[in-house]
């Protein structure tokens, strides 16, 4: 993992002072809130339907186990004794009071942690591939470029007050984890035929009112180029991006009201005008980078096999562990989503508990998941069982990894202010109405999203089963769309019709699941029946 | 009738307007009248209060009872974490925000 060198930590401190001063003169009076919101929004603190939001980012989802303890430590100490993973990869505490928010970035600053990036209208905190470095799919390890570019990003004057808010995503695989298309701008390493590594740029993705799936712009941008290239995009956006209509104001709009090739032509010029000004890190400082992220010391000639005669265990190992690029090492995937839980939340001890068990088989390494999930990339296959003994115990065995129970919400009204309706309520309903294991795993992957207003945190968009609430005459109603994917194969989805009331969406729910069962040939995820057979079929189910 | 929210300046707390100061429960809320802009721009320039804004409710029974369902799911806490609600003893409580 990467560490603070002496001037990541003498900005993040002189931040956390910063902020200290700022709190104190608004606590004192000498600060209106109109003065004050900017401030606290830029170091993450957000004023939520209950409390203060505090938003931490975990940059590029990667944390060890001394930061991981301390996220439960401030759960603990300054919340409500749990936190909530985020789809954006970070972690958010919802009862922060005023008063505590200096001391919590305090004790975030000593084991390098920030709320830096996580609000207003910057380039957000970067998120990637969660099995970066350990996914045997891997052309390149995305993690030495997602930190270059958290350097370059932080505090870039230039893109500090863009248009809107500027989510970023990187991978380094074919396999698509991260929901990259579907970002302001998705990166992808890719390799060319002469074997060459290369970025390949997508632009102008994105959910929300008008979600749109970004085209390629750049497609083999050489990767000591990555950051001019950036640069490029941004410019561009930064200049023409509109800022008179915030709902217009994303560069997705940009890109799709002036065209891919224009946007491409503008870009390309402005990256030769760049190259001549020679913005690139030295080659150096990338590998200075890589450094950090090299392999752990992975054992070898290590046995690959596994004891599943546990039948409870056996299903786990099925559904929540993947391959690993070292022979006889697993990566698991920790859900957070028992039934009829919160996706997403877990308590202090069962952060801490993941803090161990990183720093105990994991070559203390944690992953957040855009999935709102935890991952442990590197496990030996001889400690799995062990391993997952120590998860059942605390509440964290859950054997759901996409599947129907796997949800995705956003905190919707029980906690946002923006929300139009509960998403949390929904999602704890058809986790208990899918309860049964063995029904989920007949219904096979199946990935059910849920936003509780158009803004799309919950990602409804993408969702092969979405879900959106809305607010109709102060009455909570869900729309179900069908369809929609996040993957290689990204798509939107489509809204089936009416909207229904919190019980009605959870049986459309199980009427889709139905016509899925019936129809499906052999092999089909739900996704792939419906693109085969179409919406007649649902709607007629549903509504008939 | 028209009642006074926001959240406190340090706690962040939900709180109404008692006519004499704040509380953090909905049913201490006063009606404010049709013209609370002094009310709430007093208050806010005290620093007692940020966000604060008026919301339309109603006296059902004993209790004061917000119109919309966000400014009912403010007044008892998320209806997920009835623990961590007001109404914590009380199982039904997310019953009222409905």
């Amino acid at each position: 993992m990467y560490q603070y060198d002496q001037y990541d930590q003498a900005m993040v401190d002189a931040r956390v002072a910063e902020f200290r001063d700022q709190v104190n003169r608004r606590l004192a009076g000498e600060m209106t809130e109109d003065q004050f919101k900017p401030l606290r929004l830029k170091n993450g603190l957000y004023l939520q339907l209950h409390a203060y939001m505090l938003r931490v980012a975990v940059p590029y989802g990667t944390l060890n186990s001394a930061q991981m303890r301390m996220l439960g430590d401030i759960a603990d100490k300054y919340d409500r004794g749990y936190g909530h993973f985020t789809t954006r990869q970070n972690i958010q505490y919802n009862w922060i009071k005023l008063e505590d928010a200096a001391d919590i970035l305090a004790d975030l600053a000593s084991v390098e942690m920030h709320a830096i990036q996580t609000s207003g209208n910057c380039i957000r905190n970067t998120t990637a591939d969660q099995f970066a470095g350990a996914a045997a799919d891997e052309v390149e390890d995305p993690r030495p470029y997602a930190e270059l570019l958290r350097q370059w990003s932080t505090f870039h004057p230039e893109f500090d007050y863009l248009p809107r808010k500027f989510k970023i995503a990187i991978i380094g695989s074919d396999t698509d984890r991260a929901a990259m298309k579907l970002h302001d701008i998705g990166i992808q390493i890719v390799k060319n035929e002469a074997g060459e590594i290369g970025c390949r740029f997508y632009v102008g993705g994105g959910m929300g009112r008008t979600p749109m799936i970004a085209p390629v712009i750049g497609d083999f941008v050489p990767p000591l180029q990555m950051i001019s290239y950036l640069e490029a995009c941004l410019r561009v956006y930064n200049r023409y991006g509109r800022r008179d209509n915030k709902y217009k104001a994303r560069i997705k709009i940009l890109v799709h009201e002036i065209g891919a090739d224009e946007y491409r032509r503008q870009v390309e010029e402005e990256f030769a005008h760049i190259l001549t000004l020679g913005l690139e890190p030295p080659p150096a400082e990338l590998e200075r980078i890589k450094g950090y992220f090299a392999d752990p010391g992975f054992e070898t000639g290590l046995s690959g096999d596994i004891d599943r005669s546990d039948p409870d265990f056996a299903l786990w190992l099925d559904q929540n562990v993947h391959a690993h690029k070292q022979p006889g090492y697993a990566i698991v995937t920790i859900s957070l989503k028992p039934t009829g839980g919160i996706p997403g939340d877990a308590s202090a001890d069962q952060i801490r508990l993941m803090a161990d068990l990183a720093k105990a088989h994991s070559f203390d390494e944690l992953r957040v998941t855009h999935a709102q999930n935890i991952v442990l990339p590197h496990v030996k296959k001889a400690d799995l069982y062990a391993l997952w003994q120590k998860l059942d115990a605390a509440g964290l065995a859950s054997a759901n990894l996409d599947l129907i129970s796997d949800i995705i919400a956003c905190p919707g009204l029980d906690y946002c202010s923006l929300a139009n309706a509960r998403s949390i309520p929904v999602a704890q309903k058809i986790s208990e109405r899918f309860a049964d294991l063995g029904r989920q795993r007949e219904l096979g992957e199946l990935k059910l999203k849920i936003s509780g207003c158009i803004n799309a945190c919950g990602h409804h968009h993408a969702g092969h089963i979405g879900i959106l609430g809305v607010d109709r005459k102060g009455v909570e109603n869900y729309q179900l769309l069908l369809g929609g994917s996040e993957g290689a194969d990204t798509s939107l989805g489509t809204i089936t019709g009416p909207g229904f009331n919190e019980d009605g969406i959870v049986d459309a729910v199980e009427k889709a699941t139905d016509v899925y069962l019936a129809q499906r040939t052999d092999g089909e995820r739900f996704l792939d029946t419906y693109r085969r057979i179409g919406m007649a079929p649902f709607k007629e189910a549903i509504y008939g | 009738m028209k009642v006074l929210t926001g959240n406190d300046l340090k706690t962040g707390d939900v709180i109404w307007w008692t006519g004499e100061g704040w509380s953090r429960h909905v049913n201490d809320a006063v009606d404010a009248g049709e013209h609370p802009e002094a009310i709430l721009a007093r208050e806010e320039a005290a620093q007692r209060v940020v966000g604060s804004y008026a919301i339309d409710a109603a006296v059902t029974g004993e209790c004061v009872r917000p119109a919309h369902i966000k400014e009912r799911i403010r007044a008892l806490g998320p209806t997920v974490r009835l623990d961590l609600s007001l109404k914590p003893a009380d199982p039904a409580a997310g019953n009222w925000v409905i």
